[in-house]
């Protein structure tokens, strides 16, 4: 059973395949884009984009230091470099080159982390980009989204390539669910209500998007009516809906394929303490790492499941 | 853009020298002798003839990019810029004072004319690599050239870079390393010896020249002969002293090396007289 079946949610398309075709979409009309790659372009989706413009495609090789840089030193001569890896490849190993050869000077470069999550499967965590979210949310500057489905990461790699000034976009490689069949009304910064509510607020990005409205679904039984936010921009953070939804309905659980350290949870209770301090509670990776399996058996086995969702719900409700 | 003749451009690095101490001293702190080795590397870049720019169009996209992945060693790049119009000695002066855009390390973002931010050691060849990459798809004929340390070469990402410029044939990007012979904490061939740079890169197919890189005329022999390379990346390993030519009264001091020190007003007013 998928993220989002409970809700009758059907199975789309993977963020990345999104991101690639987007990508191609983009680059065909904008002379501009480029794309270094760390020799996974076959992984990230660049393929399409390379395959259809190999004068304005580069693939440097397994040195994604170097890739980062050359990207930067691209931006500062007007390009507008799309850089895509593995999420821990990019953003772990190359961090310092994006602090310095990306952030700090504030060069236009589009960073791209795949495989993002314990969702990848069967690889198993020395593939996990699980602490990316963190990594990128600390560099000043640094728009940071994570889209939920591939109608979202369409819009989210456009506003991306749109925005002056260095992203971060976190996509994924398995299927995830539709949220927006009808097409995905995104602007960066700007979070989306995908579900009405008056009891409890679910925030949430990525795949948990999907599980946060089936625990919404699962909670409506219960007597607890669930707004579900879809934050697939972290950075800069919409406050005002944050601020909103806690005054509003009075507890808040975020749910995230990530750690617990840094990551949407952190941002939103940063805003909520601010702003109008409710219960919250939180459903992510943990303070740990995963291990090879079944994507589905990952989620289930380290509770990212529309039920701990739902269970976090009641909790946050049940302390107001 | 000017052309000097060699006893100019002899001239020009000594003007460069002494702001080199003049603001490290002001300053109190910062790394006058990693300079010292680079001054007349990058004299000659900036008025030998060999880079094309316009300090009142900084941002030009025809110009050549010079990018000092030797971050610590701004003070030769901020003193040759006062010098061919950039900046004046007087907003030099102002080094690593709080507010001062002269920062501590080159900040592309506060000063127009500089090509890269670096200070984290082993990043700019990768990004002059991403501007010959830019001129290529643009069908600009701009030169990139990129200064680094020979201490910087123990970064791996300067070997990933190394491969790539081979991979793109990248003929209009020249490496130059500053090998002063020196690091943080002392001699190069004693902290990690990587000093057969020559074979070393043409071993990853570039063109590879040695040359004494305190004598001026070397210099511009070199880098004429760089310019007519037209099938492949080119390096000149500038093999200098850190502190030249003032490195006798850094010996008398009992620290040749001298990483990361200002001088004295007493020491400055020495070397500077020592600049002849």
């Amino acid at each position: 059973m998928h993220l989002g079946e409970i809700s009758g949610l059907s199975l789309g398309a993977a963020t990345r395949d999104a991101f690639g075709d987007a990508l191609k979409e983009l680059g065909a009309t904008n002379q501009h884009i480029v794309t270094v790659d760390g020799d996974v372009g076959n992984s990230t989706r660049t393929e399409p984009f390379a395959l259809a413009h190999p004068d304005r495609a580069f693939n440097v090789g397994i040195a994604e230091s170097n890739m980062v840089s050359v990207a930067g030193g691209l931006a500062a001569c007007g390009k507008i470099p799309v850089v895509a890896s593995f999420a821990c490849f990019l953003m772990d190993n190359a961090f310092d080159q994006i602090r310095m050869s990306v952030a700090f000077p504030q060069l236009n470069v589009k960073l791209v982390g795949s495989h993002a999550g314990i969702s990848i499967g069967e690889d198993g965590p020395s593939q996990m980009g699980i602490e990316d979210v963190a990594l990128a949310c600390s560099l000043p500057g640094l728009t940071v989204v994570v889209p939920s489905d591939a109608a979202c990461t369409k819009e989210a790699t456009r506003a991306c390539l749109e925005h002056d000034g260095p992203t971060y976009l976190r996509v994924g490689r398995g299927k995830v669910a539709t949220i927006y069949p009808k097409g995905c009304p995104f602007e960066l910064g700007k979070a989306i209500t995908v579900r009405e509510g008056t009891d409890a607020t679910i925030i949430a990005n990525g795949l948990m998007v999907a599980a946060a409205i089936d625990a919404a679904t699962l909670c409506e039984p219960l007597g607890i009516s669930c707004r579900v936010i879809d934050l697939h921009t972290i950075k800069p953070i919409d406050r005002d809906a944050i601020a909103a939804a806690a005054r509003e309905t009075g507890a808040i659980v975020v749910a995230e394929e990530h750690l617990q350290h840094g990551g949407l949870g952190s941002a939103v209770a940063q805003v909520v303490v601010e702003t109008a301090p409710v219960p919250m509670r939180f459903v992510n990776v943990g303070d740990q790492y995963a291990e090879s399996g079944d994507p589905q058996g990952l989620l289930d086995k380290y509770g990212l499941t529309a039920k701990a969702v739902a269970d976090a719900v009641q909790e946050a409700h049940g302390s107001k | 853009m000017s052309k000097l003749s060699l006893d100019e451009l002899k001239s020009k690095a000594k003007v460069i020298r002494e702001l080199i101490i003049r603001i490290t001293t002001e300053a109190g702190s910062g790394h006058p002798t990693s300079s010292l080795s680079a001054a007349d590397v990058v004299t000659a870049l900036y008025f030998g003839g060999f880079m094309k720019f316009d300090p009142k169009k900084p941002a030009d996209p025809d110009r050549d990019r010079f990018v000092l992945s030797k971050g610590h060693a701004c003070p030769v790049l901020y003193s040759a810029m006062a010098e061919a119009g950039y900046f004046t000695v007087d907003e030099i002066m102002t080094l690593r004072k709080l507010g001062s855009p002269w920062e501590g390390h080159p900040n592309m973002r506060r000063l127009p004319g500089i090509e890269a931010s670096t200070g984290s050691l082993g990043q700019g060849l990768s990004i002059g690599i991403g501007h010959a990459l830019a001129a290529r798809i643009d069908g600009k004929s701009y030169h990139t050239y990129v200064m680094m340390g020979d201490g910087e070469m123990g970064e791996g990402q300067v070997w990933e870079a190394i491969a790539a410029a081979h991979k793109y044939a990248l003929n209009n990007l020249t490496a130059i390393i500053d090998q002063n012979g020196y690091q943080q904490t002392g001699a190069t061939k004693e902290v990690l010896d990587l000093t057969a740079f020559q074979p070393k890169l043409e071993a990853f197919g570039w063109h590879v020249q040695t040359i004494a890189g305190n004598d001026m005329a070397e210099v511009v022999k070199a880098l004429e002969t760089a310019n007519g390379i037209k099938d492949r990346p080119t390096c000149i390993v500038s093999r200098t002293q850190k502190g030249f030519p003032v490195v006798p009264l850094l010996e008398a001091e009992g620290d040749p090396n001298y990483h990361g020190k200002p001088f004295s007003k007493e020491l400055a007013k020495k070397a500077i007289a020592m600049l002849g």
